[in-house]
């Protein structure tokens, strides 16, 4: 186990590291101060944001059909609570002083030193969640969380940690989101989790900033045997720049992990977004599947499986529309097979609208407009298995939300 | 309404049959695909109620013509004129003539991903369509829920797009190769369906008329044929009895059906 010590030292040494991927941000831009927010009992005694702005993020505000909430604006936490036996839900400071055991998975799943954003978040205030599911706990409703950014040239500094102890479920959809007219922000979020033996975690993420804000998030996931990560990412909306590339770990035999990610590149946005997977265990299986759009943004498309012992199986899947001629989609598959028998493919594809398909919706009477919204609606339905019914109507509910405004 | 409308109240159905309005014109069509001259004066009448059939050796532009009727930009009309009754349309985007009433079979429709049978045939449905009926008669039920033409062999795709057109209920139907690839068993199937679009077993008068493109004929043991027309190299060659035509076709084949108009 790491001293604190020691990880303060490597924080400090990585604060001017530059993060492989993304434009370099100055973090001497951003200021952390912020109002202190205060907390309330129950989110809808939420003042300061409304049941719109928060079903913007995927969150209900009655907290219906929810087995337990999490808000956080800019740097205060404003609620936090599991309604659920089996679940906890604390801010990630308070879960520390709570739980000595705690020290054990701080930054064990993503390296304090992996760039200058996580020495930040480690040097900074920061906050977060800390979620967990005690040993075979399942519950039939998500967790909901939103980090929202409303102070102008905040930088949000957010630490989570999500434990699935043996043999549990734990769903959570979670939001982040901005103030619309935020001329500059910046958010960093470290978030490690940990998918205990047979246990599984579904994580659903929406992303709505805006025209200013550069967004940072950082994770690691460390799935052990027979436990799957299941992460379904969605951004369309405006952003000036977004950076990640999650990593999955899959050290325990049976391991899963799947990441789908939608993402949709308005003009002027700037999108880095890639997901990793390491097999280390027999019988460990991936899938990476994107879809990704351009209205004039700029997309990479990331995905790398490494397969380091034989009997794996991955599968990664990348495509990207171009609707809009200034508009960039890289499509950067990457395989690496370390060992015999690893089975692993990818295909991907760029292109335009097959204009075929366009007139084939209009000879059933569809206009131009119509037929082509059809097919875009169409390439980001990607079918979704293992989320719960409850989950998957959620996340079309959320998609169709993002849709409206997006396309 | 309509009977009303043509002065055919309760008149004699035999007279009714010598004024059939003209539902389709296509005027001295010439078409040019890509820089290159497919059809050069096309000339077709198709009137209220009448099934035509279409003839022509692999690339005299059968297809072509379809194209054009239903009006993909691709296929562009240097010369001529098409009407759909008194209307030109020759200058209407596809879905204006989908939605005037001409629909079109494609021998060869495209997969879109994402997008399922189900949803194209709503998208395309009149009011008050049993979707789920008409997919279980053409044998489809289980493919409702797949992408549009995606992994479709070729005798479902045929079932499809008969579903998609069944469900828009055109005016004009437009049939290119329904019978191709469909085994004996599902050329029933196909073959009922078109009857259906054609309202063949209509005892009123019908108000669908179509144009059917086909190489073997065997379409036309299930679905009557009024005229015939024999296509070749982008001009109509010969128009008349569909079943002699066939005959004759089969027995001295399309270039003494070119040379008989010489
Ligand atoms: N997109 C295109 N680009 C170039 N040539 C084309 C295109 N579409 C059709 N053609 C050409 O136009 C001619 C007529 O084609 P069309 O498909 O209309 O023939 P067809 O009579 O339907 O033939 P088949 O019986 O084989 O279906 C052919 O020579 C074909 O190669
Ligand atoms: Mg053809």
């Amino acid at each position: 186990m790491h001293t604190l010590r020691e990880i303060e030292e490597r924080a400090r040494a990585a604060a001017d590291k530059p993060a492989p991927y993304g434009s370099d941000l100055d973090l001497a831009a951003y200021i952390d101060e912020a109002p202190e927010r205060s907390y309330v009992d129950s989110l809808e005694q939420l003042e300061e944001l409304g049941e719109e702005e928060l079903a913007r993020a995927g969150v209900v505000k009655s907290g219906r059909q929810r087995s337990g909430s999490f808000v956080q604006i800019d740097g205060s936490v404003v609620h936090r609570k599991a309604l659920e036996k089996g679940l906890e839900i604390l801010s990630t400071r308070e879960a520390l002083e709570k739980y000595d055991w705690l020290w054990g998975y701080y930054w064990k799943a993503v390296a304090v030193d992996s760039d200058k954003y996580t020495a930040a978040v480690e040097m900074g205030p920061y906050e977060g969640y800390f979620m967990r599911a005690l040993p075979g706990s399942r519950t039939i409703y998500p967790l909901q969380a939103c980090l929202y950014i409303r102070e102008p040239r905040f930088v949000q500094r957010v630490h989570n940690i999500i434990i699935a102890e043996e043999g549990s479920e734990l769903h959570i959809i979670t939001g982040c989101a901005s103030e619309h007219r935020i001329q500059a922000g910046l958010h960093l979020g470290v978030s490690e989790f940990y998918v205990k033996k047979g246990a599984r975690i579904t994580f659903t993420m929406v992303h709505n900033w805006a025209e200013g804000m550069d967004v940072r998030p950082r994770s690691g996931i460390v799935v052990e045997e027979g436990g799957l990560f299941m992460s379904n990412y969605v951004v369309m909306e405006p952003v000036r720049s977004l950076q990640l590339y999650p990593t999955a770990r899959l050290v325990g035999e049976g391991a899963t992990a799947r990441f789908h990610a939608i993402l949709v590149a308005q003009p002027g946005s700037e999108m880095d977004v890639g997901s990793r997977v390491i097999l280390s265990a027999p019988r460990c299986s991936a899938e990476i599947v994107s879809r990704a759009i351009t209205k004039g943004g700029y997309i990479a498309a990331r995905g790398h499986i490494r397969g380091e012992v034989g009997g794996v199986r991955a599968h990664l899947e990348c495509r990207g529309l171009i609707l809009d001629e200034r508009g960039v989609i890289h499509a950067v598959p990457e395989l690496e097979g370390r060992a015999e028998d690893v089975d692993m493919s990818h295909e991907a594809a760029v292109g335009k609208i097959a204009q075929e398909e366009v007139e084939y919706l209009m000879a059933r009477g569809l206009s131009e407009e119509e037929a082509v919204s059809t097919i875009v609606r169409g390439f980001l339905n990607v079918k979704i298995e293992g989320l719960p019914p409850l989950l998957e109507r959620e996340m079309r509910r959320m998609m169709e939300l993002s849709e409206e405004k997006a396309l | 309404m309509d009977t009303m409308r043509l002065g055919l109240g309760g008149g004699d159905l035999e007279e009714a049959r010598e004024d059939k309005e003209t539902v389709l014109r296509v005027e001295d069509l010439h078409v040019e695909v890509e820089g290159r001259r497919i059809l050069h004066g096309v000339n077709l009448e198709i009137k209220c109620g009448e099934t035509h059939v279409l003839f022509g050796p692999n690339g005299s532009g059968k297809t072509t013509l379809l194209m054009a009727v239903m009006g993909f930009p691709r296929y562009r009309v240097t010369r001529g004129r098409i009407f759909l009754g008194e209307e030109d349309i020759t200058g209407l985007p596809p879905h204006e003539r989908a939605r005037r009433g001409i629909g079109i079979m494609f021998q060869r429709p495209p997969t879109v991903r994402g997008v399922s049978l189900a949803q194209i045939v709503a998208l395309c449905s009149r009011d008050g369509v049993d979707v789920e009926g008409l997919a279980a008669d053409l044998n489809l039920g289980d493919f409702l829920s797949r992408d549009v033409n995606h992994g479709f062999s070729g005798g479902e795709i045929k079932r499809s797009e008969l579903l998609q057109l069944l469900a828009q209920d055109p005016r004009v139907v437009l049939l290119d190769e329904p019978e191709s690839g469909v085994d004996m068993e599902n050329l029933q199937l196909v073959g009922r369906a078109i009857r259906k679009l054609l309202q063949k077993d209509l005892r009123r008068r019908r108000t669908r008329c179509g144009l059917i493109i086909t190489h073997t004929g065997y379409i036309l043991d299930y679905v009557e044929a009024d005229v015939g027309h024999v296509l070749c190299d982008g001009a109509i060659v010969c128009s008349g009895n569909p079943r002699e035509q066939l005959e004759g076709i089969r027995r001295y084949g399309f270039e003494e059906c070119a040379r008989c108009t010489r």
